[in-house]
């Protein structure tokens, strides 16, 4: 019997010719990613270990990108702890204030993550890197403190869901309605424990930037990983950028799925995720007339250039609606220069817009943006549950950054093409 | 090991913003967090909680974010237990991690009441309602999980078997 695309790459990380999903397996890691939030827990857990150094500095990579700039003072003092364990320890990949970004805008940007890669990061939606043909996954700060030491983790192999899109892709629909309708269809646990494969004839022609946006909502369904098959367009991607070996895998034609879902996405309109689950999704045309108090463009789910592309084409030479605040948030130093460069943080300034340093911050409500009781936000991020970007009684809606840009100049959720 | 405790019941697709929000997420102390604990999906859950109860959720239990500061928060919290008709994958491994006790049993959500006292046994994966006396089986963890549970995580696992080594 074959493998999958994933089963292969941990087959690979566990010295193995062939595994069966259900196994529980040891895997050696490529990278090893933990964040302001969740790298002090792991810190402290390393700590407890009594290991006196790392396995390999050069694989642990630390972004304090939650609540940096820090927020508070205890904030602070979650970031010191990161800062002081990567001088310690010498470690390579640590990245300060100036440097930093969204983490998994940041790691693919500076070729930290490559096809074939075994890669785990206390972050849930470390899954992105699926984009590239990697096996990635979140995990928690336990599991991080203990690859620090080790350099392994164990895994149990997943069974795989195949995802096929045929069909040419309507003008505004792109990667996030894709992964939307898909969660929309499967649920928020559609997935769970499983490998998300998108594949297909949409997905042969997707922009890395728009895979990288359905990688990293794999999660969202429950998913354990997000995938795609690694191709020309990802090794334009990575030339120049990933300066070390790395191998390419497919799944084998035999291999077994747990199911296999197809989407004819000729059919598709831009989709708008409803309150307080991802998997309550609508097309735009069928979520008219919601009223939006603040819109957000960004984070590591929609804060690449393309998405700022997008969005400062629909704002270019209109007004934010005067109701309405609007935050955009580029993933990186990189991306946001590049988008100075091009013109488009012009655009967003003169529409009356406001740009934010990278962080993580608006996503989670962690600060940057938080909701009062009653408000409505759309935002291009990837969770919707309740409180998440602020009071209990506030709401999020998901969205395209091209829904997005085109409701924060109507001041209500708007197809792009309405503006 | 056996546990006793009374239960708190919540619906499906309890998420990690729900389970610990957050706005709270600039610290890891763990009394600190438990005095947040669920407060997104019940308010009055961090005052009402006592030590040794047991959590009795619906499907994909903990959902959402990576952040190991909810299992903490709901040890922290004082539960002894959590028990639902599935959890999200990286609530489940962090519960291990950490030493949190969780079970996968379906027949005991819709039979259990608020209120009610359980008895589990986490070896056998056997649940006992007190107050109906009905019996049911939870998944038990294999062996290898439960390793690291009855060592109270992965750490001290990690640990015990470098000094074995």
């Amino acid at each position: 019997m074959g493998m999958t695309i994933s089963q292969k790459i941990l087959a690979v990380h566990a010295g193995r010719d062939h595994v069966e999903a259900g196994e529980l397996i040891n895997c050696q890691l490529d990278v090893i990613l933990g964040n302001d939030v969740t790298a002090p827990v792991a810190i402290s857990e390393f700590d407890r270990l009594g290991y006196p150094q790392v396995i390999d500095r050069d694989k642990i990579v630390l972004v304090p990108d939650h609540f940096t700039p820090n927020k508070d003072i205890k904030s602070a003092e979650q970031a010191k702890i990161l800062r002081d364990f990567a001088r310690k320890h010498k470690l390579s990949n640590y990245f300060e204030i100036g440097q930093m970004g969204i983490e998994h805008c940041l790691l693919p940007e500076q070729g930290l993550v490559a096809p074939g890669d075994l890669i785990i990061g206390a972050d849930s939606h470390t899954c992105t890197y699926g984009a590239l043909g990697a096996f990635a996954t979140g995990v928690g700060s336990t599991d991080m403190a203990a690859a620090m030491a080790t350099g392994e983790a164990w895994f149990k192999v997943p069974e795989a869901i195949k995802f096929v899109y045929y069909g040419k892709l309507p003008e505004y629909v792109g990667g996030k309605d894709l992964i939307l309708h898909t969660i929309g269809d499967i649920g928020v646990d559609g997935a769970r424990y499983m490998s998300m494969e998108f594949t297909g004839e949409a997905i042969d022609s997707l922009s890395i930037d728009n895979r990288f946006t359905m990688a990293n909502m794999a999660i969202e369904a429950g998913g354990k990983n997000g995938i795609i098959a690694p191709d020309d367009i990802t090794q334009g991607y990575v030339q120049g950028r990933v300066k070390r070996p790395f191998n390419i895998y497919k799944s084998d034609e035999d291999a077994r799925y747990y199911d296999v879902r197809e989407y004819d996405v000729s059919r598709l309109e831009p989709v708008v995720a409803f309150p307080h689950l991802p998997e309550n999704t609508r097309f735009v045309s069928e979520a008219a007339d919601v009223k939006i108090d603040q819109v957000v463009i960004g984070s590591c789910t929609n804060g690449r250039i393309e998405d700022l592309k997008t969005a400062a084409a629909i704002l270019k030479g209109r007004k934010v609606h005067p109701e309405l605040r609007v935050i955009i948030f580029p993933g990186t130093q990189q991306i946001y220069l590049e988008a100075l460069r091009l013109g488009y943080i012009e655009t967003f300034i003169e529409a009356g817009a406001i740009v934010s340093t990278p962080t993580c911050g608006p996503c989670l409500g962690g600060h940057m943006g938080i909701l009062a009781k009653g408000e409505r936000a759309l935002a291009t991020t990837n969770r919707n549950f309740v409180g998440r970007m602020g009071h209990p009684e506030s709401e999020v809606y998901l969205s395209s950054p091209a829904v997005a840009a085109a409701s924060a100049v109507k001041g209500r959720i708007t197809p792009p093409w309405a503006v | 090991m056996k546990l006793s405790g009374k239960v708190h019941k919540f619906g499906a697709d309890i998420d990690t913003d729900a389970i610990i929000p957050a706005r709270y997420l600039n610290t890891f102390d763990p009394d600190e967090l438990a005095q947040h604990c669920m407060e997104d999906a019940d308010p009055l859950f961090p005052s009402r909680v006592e030590a040794g109860d047991i959590i009795v959720a619906d499907k994909n239990f903990g959902c959402g974010s990576s952040r190991e500061h909810a299992p903490i928060a709901i040890k922290g919290a004082g539960v002894s237990c959590v028990i639902a008709r599935s959890f999200a994958r990286i609530f489940y491994r962090n519960s291990i991690n950490i030493g949190l006790p969780i079970l996968e049993c379906d027949a005991v959500i819709d039979a259990v009441q608020e209120g009610d006292e359980l008895e589990v046994d986490l070896e056998t994966g056997v649940i006992i309602n007190k107050r109906s006396n009905e019996q049911f089986q939870a998944i038990p963890f294999p062996e290898f999980m439960q390793a690291i549970i009855t060592r109270g995580g992965l750490i001290n696992y990690v640990k015990a078997k470098d000094s074995n080594a």
